[in-house]
Order: structure tokens, then C-alpha cells, then sequence
């Protein structure tokens, strides 16, 4: 009796759990499909009500659409020739700071990259697009790639922070002893025992610096936009279908979800030392 | 090279070694830092005690931004918008976050794919994903309202009306957020100690207990952490809102961020939008402040 009692109980609470799964995942997993599904229907079935769910037949026209404008080429090799660059000279920078910053416990150094992260995007592009007006850059990459250090650098100077100070000083001690002066020591045993905090500084510099939107919306001309700037100029100024609107935004957003499928374990291990995120 | 130094020698070595000398390291970064992040502070100091207009004049006016600003009821609004949305912002996550990771925290089949659904919301760019949720909030044809009407609740106005837009946009901000904070608490959860669950078994405690006595204590540490970065997020959340409304309809999204782009880049009043930026800034120092004191006053008490 009370054995069967237990039974049914722990049924039940294995359903209430399974429930809970459900609906924890069920909104990542909808928006996602909905936009798969968006950009897989022709225009009758995604303006038709009740809304179509399962693309039948399945198009790849939108996508066509996408791809056959001559600017959507241009856009991406913005995106990617700024994400790499801002991405690179965070990394030849901060990765030095980072370990400089963890060995001579400069604390005041860290809390600076703190207050950098508190402080809002928006109030770095004033300063600064007086300045490349000044300087005449507006128009090009250059501006752009500049300020996304804003978010690249304090990502990579906090993560290797945390990851410098976790290394144990002995192996750095026996090199000094045997004559390595400290930028010898840095280049031949810190640096490759970084190497995991540096993949992991790299994945979140990138991820943050393509899925940036302001300051390029602020700062690009024409023929400067970043792909989330040029979606959006898609949106509000040409009125276009949702369908090819949807492979758009899929495309843009794409390379980041592969990246955070690969590279799981780095992104997971690096959030939750820093909590770092951009903008 | 030889990796066992004699301990005397390695101990003087080792106070050399954090002795600093580490200058030319933190050199180059210091200059980038100095030119793209403490130059616009400063300028934007100079700047707000400016009336400043791109491309035409330049006037020194002494504190006559910051009076207007007290002033201005459209910038006050903005505040406590911001507030408003930042409470909201702030609560769902924490709460469905603290859930998810107590259920992530539990083994079952297919857990490792759950979890990567789960989180992948906090990478999806916002931009891309503001604009298939702006096509799922379409007041005929989008398809939240159909769901919704389908399992018999009343369609909603979503982003198209003053009262819902506000609880709409904390909804796509908690769908891209809840991760960060399932992680963190995530983390919390690993690192607990497993004496006390062990005694309050042995002592006949029943789950919601051990989740009140035992577990909660334990990791309000965590669910700090993870709250005092949500507060600072929410507080500058500017994608979501700016891409889904752009502010409205009329202002009644206008949060402080949104409220400063438009001074800075539509009305090109570089003057008063750096007095918001100033503002604005304080504010979050503030709030991050009275945070961190809630925390150590948490942490003494669990002490």
C-alpha cells in the first residue's frame, strides 16, 4: 500500500520534472524554429493567419534574395574584417596587461576595466564621433574597430586576469633563476600555459565585438555598416518581407550560434569567471 | 631547463618576482585605454558644461545642462522608466534563472543538449533576434497572438501599446538573460558543500527544506553576483528596445539610454546628452553601490 503510494508519487515527480524541462527550453528552442521556419516559407504562408508552422515545401528563395544583393557581400566583410581586428589588438594588448596586471597585483588597473564595464556604450560614442569627425575617419572601418575595443579589451584584460592569476609563479620563479628576463619568462612559460584562457578570451572578444550594434550604427557610412546595422536599416527603411528579413537575420546570427555550439565548455567556463558582456 | 631551485633562492626570487617591473606590459594597453575609454570620460565632462550642438556653436554655460535636465519631464519619465524596467529585468531572470539551475543541477536524459538550447539565447545576437520577435509581436498575423488565442487567452497589443511595451521588452530581455544567471547559480550549486544536505537528510527534512534551510542560504551569494550584474545590464539595455520600438509607442519605452541616443545623435545636442551620460552614469554607480553593500551585509549575515 504504501510502496504503490511512493510509486505513483515518484511518477509524478518525475513528470512535474520533466514539465519543468519543457518549459524551461521550449522559448530558446520556439524563437530559434520560428525564425527557421520564417526564412523557409514563401511570403503567402508567412503572412497568412492562422500562421503556417512547418515550410511546405520548404524555400530557399529568401535566402536567394539575400544573397543576390551586391551589398549584402560588403556588409559581411565589415562584420568579419571588424570583429578580427578589434578581436586581434584587444588580444596583443590585453593578454600582456592581463598578466602584468595579475603579477603585480595592480588592483587599481582591474577596478578600472570594472568601471568600463558599468559604463554604457552610448557614452563612448560621443567623445569619440567628435573625434573621428575631427579627424576626418568617419566613413571607413577605422572608427569602427576602435571603439569596439570599448567591449573587446576589457573582455580579454578581465578574463586573463583570472586566468594569469590561477597559474601557479613557480615554473615563472625557475626561468628567472636561470637567467630569463621577465619578458622572456612571459613569452616561453607564461604564454603557453595560457593558451586555454586566451581561446576562451578569444570566442567571447569575437562573439560580442559581431554581435555589437550601436556602435557601428552610430559611426557607419553607407558602405561601413556591420551586418546588425545593416539588418536593421533593412527593417526600418525599406519595408521588406518578412521572409528574406528572417534569412537575414538568421544569416547574421548564425556563425555566433555555431561558435557557442562548438565551444560550449570555453564560453560557459569564462562567463561565470567574469560575467563579462559588451556594450 | 632545471625546474628544482634551491627553496632559499626561490623564496627571494619570488617576493622579485611580484615586485613589479611589469610596466612595459600593462603600457600598451594603458594607452589604448586612456584614448578610447578615459578621453571620452573626461570630454564628456568638458562637454556638459557646454551648450554644444554638432555643427554649430559652442558656448560655455556652467551647470545650465544639469538645471535643465532637472527640468525636463520627458528625461524624468525616462528615469523612472528605466527604473521600472530594470526592477522587471532584473526579478525574472534571477527567479527563472535561479529555477533553472536547480532543475540543470539534476541528471537526466539529454541534459547536456537541453542546456546548450537553453543558453544559446545569451550568444543569438540581439539585433537579429529583436527583429524576429518585432515579426512575432505583429498585432494580426503574429504568431504569439494566435498561440495565445488558441489556448483561449485574449490576444495582446504587445509593443503596440503604452501599457504592455514595457512587460513585452522585459520578456525578450529575460529570454536573452535567464542563461547568464542559470550559469552563475549554476556554478554556485557545484561549489556547495555537501556535509550540510547529508545532516538534513539524516535529520528527516523534506525537499522544500533542505531548498529553505540549507540550499537558499548557501548560494544567496551567488544569486547576488548574478543580480548585481543584471541590475548593471538592465540598467543599459539599448538593442532590444531601440530595434523592437525605438522608444515607444510615443515615449512610453523611452528609457534613459534611449532618451540619450536621440539628444546625441538625432537632435545632435552633444552638450545635454553628455550631461545625461553623466547622469546616467552616477545613477548605475549608485545602484551597483547599494548593491555590492546588500551583498556584504548578506554575506556577514550568513556568516
Amino acid at each position: 500500500m504504501t510502496s504503490a503510494r511512493a510509486r505513483i508519487w515518484k511518477r509524478l515527480e518525475k513528470i512535474g520534472f520533466a514539465f519543468a524541462v519543457f518549459v524551461l527550453v521550449s522559448p530558446a528552442a520556439l524563437v530559434f524554429l520560428w525564425m527557421l521556419s520564417l526564412s523557409l516559407k514563401n511570403e503567402a504562408d508567412n503572412t497568412a493567419y492562422p500562421p503556417v508552422f512547418l515550410p511546405n515545401p520548404p524555400t530557399l528563395a529568401n535566402f536567394a534574395t539575400v544573397f543576390a544583393r551586391n551589398d549584402f557581400f560588403t556588409f559581411t566583410m565589415n562584420s568579419i574584417i571588424t570583429s578580427f581586428s578589434a578581436t586581434a589588438l584587444a588580444l596583443a594588448v590585453g593578454v600582456p596587461a592581463g598578466y602584468g596586471i595579475a603579477r603585480a597585483k595592480a588592483h587599481a588597473a582591474a577596478v578600472l576595466i570594472l568601471i568600463s564595464r558599468m559604463t554604457p556604450g552610448l557614452s563612448y560614442l560621443i567623445p569619440l564621433f567628435l573625434l573621428f569627425q575631427l579627424l576626418g575617419l568617419t566613413g571607413t572601418l577605422t572608427p569602427i574597430i576602435i571603439t569596439h575595443l570599448v567591449i573587446t579589451l576589457p573582455i580579454v584584460v578581465w578574463v586573463m586576469i583570472g586566468h594569469f592569476e590561477g597559474l601557479p609563479v613557480d615554473l615563472e620563479e625557475a626561468a628567472r633563476i636561470d637567467g630569463a628576463n621577465r619578458f622572456q619568462v612571459f613569452m616561453r612559460v607564461s604564454l603557453p600555459l595560457a593558451l586555454p584562457g586566451i581561446t576562451v578570451a578569444t570566442i567571447l572578444s569575437f562573439i560580442f565585438s559581431w554581435n555589437n550594434f550601436i556602435f557601428a550604427a552610430v559611426l557607419a557610412g553607407r558602405r561601413t555598416r556591420t551586418l546588425p546595422v545593416a539588418i536593421y536599416n533593412v527593417l526600418t527603411f525599406e519595408q521588406i518581407s518578412w521572409g528574406p528579413l528572417a534569412a537575414a537575420a538568421l544569416c547574421v546570427t548564425a556563425p555566433v550560434l555555431i561558435l557557442t555550439l562548438i565551444a560550449q565548455k570555453q564560453i560557459v567556463a569564462g562567463l561565470t569567471q567574469g560575467g563579462v558582456k559588451g556594450g | 631547463m632545471k625546474l628544482q631551485p634551491a627553496p632559499a633562492v626561490r623564496k627571494r626570487r619570488g617576493a622579485r618576482l611580484e615586485e613589479g617591473g611589469y610596466f612595459w606590459f600593462i603600457a600598451p594597453a594603458a594607452i589604448v585605454v586612456a584614448a578610447v575609454i578615459v578621453f571620452p570620460w573626461v570630454f564628456t565632462l568638458y562637454m556638459s558644461v557646454h551648450a554644444w550642438k554638432l555643427g554649430g556653436t559652442r558656448e560655455f554655460v556652467g551647470l545650465a545642462n544639469f538645471a535643465r535636465l532637472l527640468g525636463d519631464d520627458r528625461f524624468g519619465w525616462s528615469v523612472l522608466r528605466t527604473l521600472w524596467f530594470t526592477l522587471l529585468a532584473v526579478v525574472a531572470p534571477v527567479v527563472l534563472g535561479l529555477f533553472a539551475a536547480i532543475v540543470f543541477n539534476r541528471k537526466f536524459p539529454l541534459r547536456g543538449l537541453a542546456r546548450t538550447v537553453f543558453i544559446l539565447p545569451m550568444m543569438a545576437t540581439p539585433v537579429a533576434i529583436a527583429l524576429v520577435w518585432t515579426m512575432m509581436f505583429h498585432p494580426q498575423l503574429g504568431v504569439l497572438n494566435y498561440l495565445l488565442t488558441s489556448v483561449g487567452i485574449p490576444a495582446s497589443q504587445w509593443v503596440y501599446h503604452a501599457d504592455s511595451v514595457i512587460p513585452t521588452l522585459v520578456m525578450v530581455e529575460t529570454w536573452h538573460w535567464t542563461p547568464l544567471v542559470m550559469l552563475i547559480v549554476l556554478g554556485g550549486l557545484a561549489a556547495l558543500p555537501s556535509d550540510p544536505f547529508e545532516a538534513a537528510r539524516i535529520d528527516g527534512a523534506n525537499p522544500w527544506q533542505v531548498f529553505r534551510h540549507v540550499t537558499w542560504p548557501l548560494l544567496l551569494p551567488y544569486v547576488a553576483v548574478a543580480a548585481i550584474i543584471r541590475t548593471i545590464d538592465a540598467l543599459k539595455t539599448f538593442d532590444t528596445i531601440f530595434v523592437i520600438t525605438q522608444g515607444g509607442p510615443g515615449t512610453a519605452s523611452e528609457t534613459i539610454n534611449i532618451f540619450l541616443y536621440l539628444q546625441a545623435f538625432a537632435y545632435y545636442e552633444l552638450g545635454y546628452a553628455s550631461a545625461v551620460v553623466l547622469v546616467f552614469f552616477v545613477l548605475i554607480v549608485v545602484l551597483s553601490l547599494v548593491m555590492l553593500r546588500w551583498r556584504q551585509r548578506l554575506a556577514e549575515a550568513t556568516k
